[in-house]
């Protein structure tokens, strides 16, 4: 399996999009794209899974390097574990949904799909690189399509959310970039993740760079205080914007959190794992809180994220095998769930013209296909069995609990509350939405409600797709637990047993 | 002889095609529509020659010297100049005195040639003049405009203040070592306080030229008098050969005082880039806006400089090539929108996307490229500078140095914003961008995409050293 293809199909695919002449060719082309990349991620899949059936216990898979540059020492070194594996699939997902969902997009099409193939490249890109400076090559070049998206094709006070996102994640990659240049320089003048894996940093340096590097990805995943540009940028973005910023482009942080910081600085996060479980837990309940104030739908749905990524924080900062798996499961999970969510908050807005939750009602009755995928993306946010919701935070929780602290008692106990508040603000939104007499929509189509249309093929299709992967997760988790644990656990070993 | 001719190759061809269009002047003349062609002809052989035959050597007992990689600098700002008559090609025709202008130009491009050659301080301080003098005149050649000759007066009297505190130091420094001679200089310096004292001045000269802070006060007003083909020749061409020699200079003469200007570097570099960076935020004129940026700029080249090993170097000179390409196009694409519309306001800018596509993709890759984000080639230029500038661990530097690429994304942003996003009722009407022209920002752009991707260029340029 050449990883290479990962990165060459989306560049075809832009270049393609590119060359077309007009809009229906544009999205047939980009979609044809993204179902490749989606079976290459399959593909993937299947021979990873073959190549572990068959014994090999290399850290990494299909390793492939190709030099850039001597000096500074900088490689193309490619290769994926289970958790790479994971989100490759996951990214591939949220692009078919993403093109599929875009379909109506009149203004600048071209533009759109080119810059959405784009982030998915950056994506992919960032998910195979085992050279440091290339996985911050391939963070930074999903920062110009984020802005164009939610400047050009987003709505509200898109402008000011586009500057906002580009100024905050610009910030978290100059403490990215400041931690791995200190890496490089003390840990023998290599950004290969690898060979640093193996290189003694001392416990020292480890505390001074883990902070660099943890609060640098921690804005791209909504580290509780840095998560002030996500409510805006998820709002204001187009909805397959908000569908990649959430479903994927937090992850991203959310793996260079592990990977980079906690795998490659053992010290350093033992030393600041308190700090994390408490900026997690807060953001858990603080998120959770903020959503039940929330009347706008994306609103409502980007604070539901803060709280969500905080589990996956929480699980990092818990480091035990379990909580690490649970905290990859909860990234796979939210990505697949929060894409759909907003897919279907998108399909609600283009017939009512509104976000607003108490100026809807009753549409349930016109638009059944999209109500019930909007209740059981519901269901899967507040952590129903069955759905991967309930899968990813169960695991969490459990390795959590392995913890025997009061600290960390207390940390576990406050997080699962929030379950509660979750449930609240999702049985009121589905229920206000959804159900009810409410005649019309305030700011609806003249015709009123009993002429708006139930989703397309396409919009069917995406969330077909996306209600695939929560289920496959929801009620099989075996496969993806036979993923990432392997991985967590080559984490772990580096760790230690705390 | 032989060494002669081989060795001044890049000086003689400059020196014959100066001869060629003065002849052509005075001679018959030439229309400009024909005489542009040739001009850019000659620049294009220029550039390609200066591949060829570039062996080490010195002429004029150590004078003058060069190397491969004094040829590839000289390459670098010879590419310049050809894009420079590529892109401002609209304006060149428009000019009643095309051949002066290019007279200038490549007068003030000799100069620098010298300038990264010279082993003397004698040849250093005529060079330099050389390269100043003309480009004041060049300042003053929107002759009907109050602006350009404000500029021009500025610039010369700036220029000429700075050659007084540069004379002044260089007799410092013969009183204090009794040599001029790069060479037998390095080993006469130990750090005495008459040595400090002139070598102050001497940075205070260099400072002005390259428009450090705090010695930037010109450069505003001269970038937003003069026509676009001298502010890109000024902001690209002129300060890269400054910061050529000013590396050489650090690196091989002042290497024992490194202690001292090491700390003088840093503190220069945070002030100019932050300096640079928040005059850029509320400037609303494209041409002061790349003015404030290209000091800015000018502060992260310093802290690529402050390495003082062949990673500060090697990085310097490959930042200076991407940036030849960067600021040309941006400047190019204001030279276009401003020679056919006269809007030079960023506010002018807006909704540019719908009636100029092209441009605006030009324009924009060149800001993504100033602001460094990748892919661009521009954020291996920082990333490169950035790297070396952390070699002594400072990396509190660094932590500011990555915190100014945050604030100088936010006013590249406000460019971009004001052509994709923001509403506007009359637009900049359709402008037809002439070949020439097109080929010149095509160029740029290719430059911008495929100069970081190329690993072999930076090793390249490692090799030389």
């Amino acid at each position: 399996m050449n990883l290479l293809l990962l990165i060459a199909t989306p560049l075809l695919t832009a270049l393609a999009v590119l060359l077309c002449r007009n809009k229906e060719q544009v999205k047939w082309t980009s979609l044809a794209g993204s179902f490749a990349q989606l079976g290459i991620s399959f593909l993937l899949l299947f021979a990873y899974n073959a190549e572990r059936a068959a014994g090999n216990t290399a850290q990494m898979l299909f390793e492939e390097s190709y030099k850039l540059l001597s000096s500074p020492n900088i490689n193309f070194h490619f290769g994926v574990d289970g958790i790479s594996v994971a989100m490759i699939l996951l990214t591939s997902f949220v692009l078919v949904a993403g093109v599929l969902v875009s379909w109506n997009v009149e203004k600048m099409t071209k533009e759109f799909y080119f810059l959405l193939v784009l982030l998915a490249l950056g994506a992919y890109g960032f998910f195979i690189s085992l050279d440091l400076f290339i996985l911050f090559f391939f963070l930074e070049v999903s920062v110009i399509p984020k802005y164009l998206l939610i400047g050009i094709w987003g709505s509200g006070k898109k402008e000011y959310s586009a500057n906002k996102l580009a100024l905050m994640l610009m910030g978290g990659s100059a403490l990215i970039l400041v931690g791995i240049l200190v890496l490089y320089f003390n840990a023998g003048n290599t950004f290969d993740i690898t060979q640093l894996s193996q290189s003694g940093i001392s416990g020292h340096l480890q505390k001074i760079i883990f902070p660099l590097l943890f609060l640098g990805f921690g804005v791209f995943t909504a580290l509780f205080p840095l998560h002030t540009w996500v409510p805006d940028g998820h709002s204001s973005a187009p909805t397959a914007g908000s569908m990649f910023l959430a479903g994927i482009s937090m992850k991203l942080g959310g793996y260079g959190c592990l990977r980079v910081a906690t795998y490659l600085l053992p010290e350093g996060a033992k030393e600041y794992a308190n700090i994390i479980i408490i900026l997690s837990a807060i953001a858990i309940l603080y998120g959770a809180f903020a959503t039940m104030m929330q009347k706008d739908l994306k609103y409502i749905n980007a604070y539901s994220s803060v709280s969500h990524v905080g589990f996956s924080l929480l699980g990092i900062g818990m480091l035990t095998q379990t909580a690490i798996t649970g905290a990859l499961m909860q990234m796979v999970s939210h990505g697949v769930m929060t894409a759909l969510f907003f897919a279907v908050i998108g399909m609600i807005y283009d017939r009512t013209h509104t976000r607003q939750v108490n100026e809807m009602g009753g549409l349930m009755k016109v638009m059944p296909f999209t109500m019930t995928v909007f209740f059981i993306v519901g269901l899967c946010s507040l952590g129903l069995p069955g759905l991967s919701g309930f899968v990813a935070e169960m695991t969490v929780f459990m390795g959590s609990w392995e913890n025997a602290g009061t600290f960390y008692r207390i940390a576990t106990i406050a997080a699962c509350m929030s379950i509660v508040v979750t449930a609240v603000y999702i049985l009121r939104a589905i229920g206000n939405v959804a159900m009810g007499p409410h005649p019309l929509p305030v700011s609806a189509s003249r015709e009123g409600n009993n002429r708006l249309s139930d989703a397309k093929w396409n919009e069917k299709l995406a969330a077909i797709i996306l209600l695939a992967g929560i289920l496959a997760i929801g009620i099989v988790p075996e496969w993806l637990n036979n993923l990432l644990r392997p991985a967590a656990e080559v984490i772990m070993n580096r760790i230690g047993v705390k | 002889m032989n060494d002669f001719l081989t060795l001044m190759k890049p000086e003689l061809v400059i020196t014959f095609i100066i001869f060629l269009l003065l002849f052509i002047k005075i001679g018959k003349g030439m229309k400009n529509e024909s005489l542009l062609p040739l001009v850019q002809m000659l620049l294009l052989l220029n550039f390609i020659s200066g591949f060829f035959f570039n062996k080490p050597g010195s002429l004029f007992g150590d004078m003058f010297y060069t190397t491969p990689l004094v040829a590839l600098q000289k390459n670098i700002l010879s590419l310049g100049v050809y894009l420079i008559s590529l892109l401002c090609a609209d304006w060149l025709k428009k000019t009643a005195h095309m051949p002066e202008f290019f007279i200038l130009m490549l007068s003030g491009l000799l100069g620098m040639f010298l300038l990264i050659s010279s082993g003397n301080l004698l040849i250093f301080y005529l060079a330099l003049e050389l390269a100043s003098i003309p480009v004041a005149a060049m300042a003053n050649f929107d002759l009907e405009k109050k602006r350009s000759s404000e500029g021009a007066m500025k610039m010369i009297l700036s220029s000429a203040f700075s050659s007084g505190i540069l004379l002044f130091g260089i007799s410092l420094i013969y009183g204090a070592t009794g040599t001029i001679s790069f060479s037998e200089l390095s080993h006469q310096l130990n750090g005495s306080p008459l040595q400090v004292l002139a070598f102050v001045f001497l940075i205070a000269a260099f400072a002005f030229k390259l428009s450090v802070v705090p010695f930037h006060l010109w450069t505003a007003d001269v970038y937003e008098g003069s026509p676009i083909a001298t502010t890109s020749f000024l902001s690209v061409v002129s300060k890269g050969a400054i910061a050529f020699i000013f590396i050489a200079a650090l690196y091989k003469v002042f290497q024992p005082l490194q202690e001292t200007w090491y700390w003088m570097l840093v503190a220069l570099s945070v002030i100019t880039m932050i300096i640079g960076n928040l005059f850029a935020l509320r400037q609303q004129n494209i041409k002061r806006f790349l003015a404030f940026s290209s000091i800015a700029q000018v502060g992260f080249i310093l802290v690529g400089i402050s390495s003082n090993d062949a990673s500060g170097l090697s990085s310097v000179v490959y930042f200076v090539l991407i940036y030849v390409f960067s600021n040309l196009a941006a400047f190019g694409a204001a030279a276009v929108i401003s020679e056919q519309t006269g809007k030079e306001n960023i506010d002018d800018y807006k909704g540019l996307y719908r009636t100029n596509p092209f441009l605006s993709w030009i324009m924009v890759l060149a800001l993504f490229s100033l602001a460094g984000i990748p892919p661009t080639a521009g954020f291996f230029g920082k990333l490169f500078l950035l790297t070396s500038g952390s070699v002594r661990g400072n990396f509190w530097f660094i932590i500011i140095a990555g915190l100014n690429m945050v604030i100088s994304l936010y006013y590249y942003l406000r460019v971009v914003r004001a052509i994709f996003m923001d509403k506007n009722e009359n637009p900049v009407e359709k402008i037809h961008v002439s070949s020439t022209v097109k080929l010149g920002m095509i160029i740029c752009a290719a430059g911008i995409v495929v100069t970081g991707l190329i690993g072999k260029l930076y090793d390249y340029i490692q090799s030389l050293i």
